[in-house]
């Protein structure tokens, strides 16, 4: 990222760019979506010529995350026109816009640097619609001269957004969320779910093997195995099971929605591997409570939950959670002194 | 789909409203409608999630909204912290320089 430090003192440069992505790239995009390299995966801010535009061809703004950056020059395939990359840190266009990274004062600070009107002499900029959060297209207007067209959510919809004038049709502007959408979402509900998990699993085992005299490995593993399961049962129904099948569970709060999935996925563990009633008792606070709390964590993934109404999940959420997890422990406390005989 | 019923904070202001039409324009989901060709109209308020784009995009300032991510762990985290819910998706990585 060095080179983004170069100052040029004469004319802007531009970039060519292909588009048609490399096989790497693809293999670099489901990376993103399922480790560490989303956070670093940035493509350098400045102009970008797709085709051969010139002085008429359409500017497309972009965010400098190089999978929007990528979706969008893909989508331009067989067009000659500029892309103008923000520099959002990194961020996609929507959770930029959301941060104002993507927003008013970069876009004017970027048409103003790069001498926009020395490359085109037209005066419309093309900005993604999910982009609008963080821009006022009459600002911008009243400083560079521009006129923002807002284009299609999905950038797929861009040549038939351009066949019909510019403009938006209802279909086009509304954001999807279809079950593909939701799947390539849960390997990052997942992933840090199960490194819990992997701390849980391990203090189970250690309570389960707790006896007087020591603790006795045997034991840790076989009546820590229902415990195992359920565990695993509840962290695929709230990160994997709830999101994928989000329209058809009942109720809209997450909370209930994933508490709801974690009932069903608790007795179906309890069906698999039979436990005692006080385990039993244990295992149906526990479990679903988890699987809520998990679920709720989707709604910083969805694409239609707001602040006010997670704040309202969350005001009624936490305490029960809270009083859940004591609860919780003072059984198992109970369950391991029944176990000993003391009680 | 839709989230939760009477939570937003969004509020429209009919009087300054010239029916320029860019909340509708901005809009991922359709809450805003133009009315005879005049004014913008609140179709399905409950619709809303507090993204702002049509508060930001309203230059008569028709339009009020408390805009934010609708993130649990952004909010707790905001409690937490006590500062304003962010995500921490990408802060303070991938920065240049």
């Amino acid at each position: 990222m060095r080179q983004c430090c170069e100052k040029s003192a004469s004319a802007p440069p531009v970039s060519t760019v292909s588009s048609d992505l490399t096989l790497r790239e693809y293999i670099e995009h489901i990376r993103c979506r399922i480790s560490g390299l989303r956070i670093r995966y940035a493509v350098k801010p400045g102009l970008y010529a797709v085709g051969n535009p010139d002085n008429d061809s359409d500017v497309f703004v972009s965010a400098n995350y190089k999978m929007s950056f990528d979706i969008l020059r893909r989508a331009l395939k067989g067009m000659n026109a500029w892309i103008l990359v923000l520099d959002t840190k990194g961020v996609n266009v929507w959770c930029a816009a959301g941060k104002g990274t993507f927003g008013t004062d970069e876009l004017i600070k970027r048409i103003v640097e790069l001498q926009l009107e020395k490359t085109v002499s037209h005066k419309r900029i093309i900005v993604p619609q999910l982009g609008a959060p963080g821009v006022a297209a009459h600002i911008v207007q009243q400083k560079t001269g521009f006129r923002i067209s807002y284009g299609p959510v999905d950038a797929r919809d861009i040549r038939r957004y351009i066949e019909a004038g510019y403009e938006t049709t209802e279909d086009m502007r509304r954001v999807k969320f279809t079950v593909w959408d939701r799947l390539v979402l849960t390997p990052m509900e997942m992933i840090p779910a199960f490194k819990i998990y992997a701390i849980y699993a391990a203090l189970m085992f250690f309570i389960m093997g707790l006896k007087p005299s020591g603790i006795m490995f045997k034991d840790g593993l076989a009546n820590g195995l229902p415990f195992f399961l359920l565990g695993f049962l509840a962290v695929l129904a709230g990160a994997l099971v709830t999101p994928l099948l989000l329209p058809f569970v009942p109720f809209r709060s997450f909370a209930v929605k994933g508490w709801l999935v974690g009932i069903v996925a608790t007795l179906f563990g309890i069906k698999i591997i039979p436990v005692a009633t006080p385990a039993a008792i244990f295992s149906f606070l526990f479990f679903p409570l988890t699987s809520s709390y998990i679920a709720l964590q989707f709604t910083g993934s969805t694409v239609f939950t707001g602040m006010s109404g997670v704040r309202k999940e969350i005001k009624f959420g936490l305490p029960v959670y809270i009083t859940g997890a004591f609860v919780s422990f003072v059984l198992l406390v109970f369950f391991k002194l029944n176990q000993w005989g003391i009680l | 789909m839709k989230y939760l019923a009477n939570v937003t904070s969004l509020e429209f202001f009919s009087d300054t409203c010239t029916g320029c039409g860019r909340c509708v324009e901005v809009c991922p989901h359709a809450v805003f409608i133009i009315v005879n060709g005049k004014k913008a109209a609140l179709n399905d308020k409950d619709r809303c999630m507090e993204c702002g784009a049509c508060a930001r995009n309203c230059a008569f300032g028709a339009i009020a909204v408390n805009a934010g991510v609708g993130c649990a762990a952004a909010i707790i985290n905001g409690m937490v912290t006590g500062s304003k819910p962010s995500c921490g998706c990408g802060d303070n990585a991938g920065e240049c320089c």
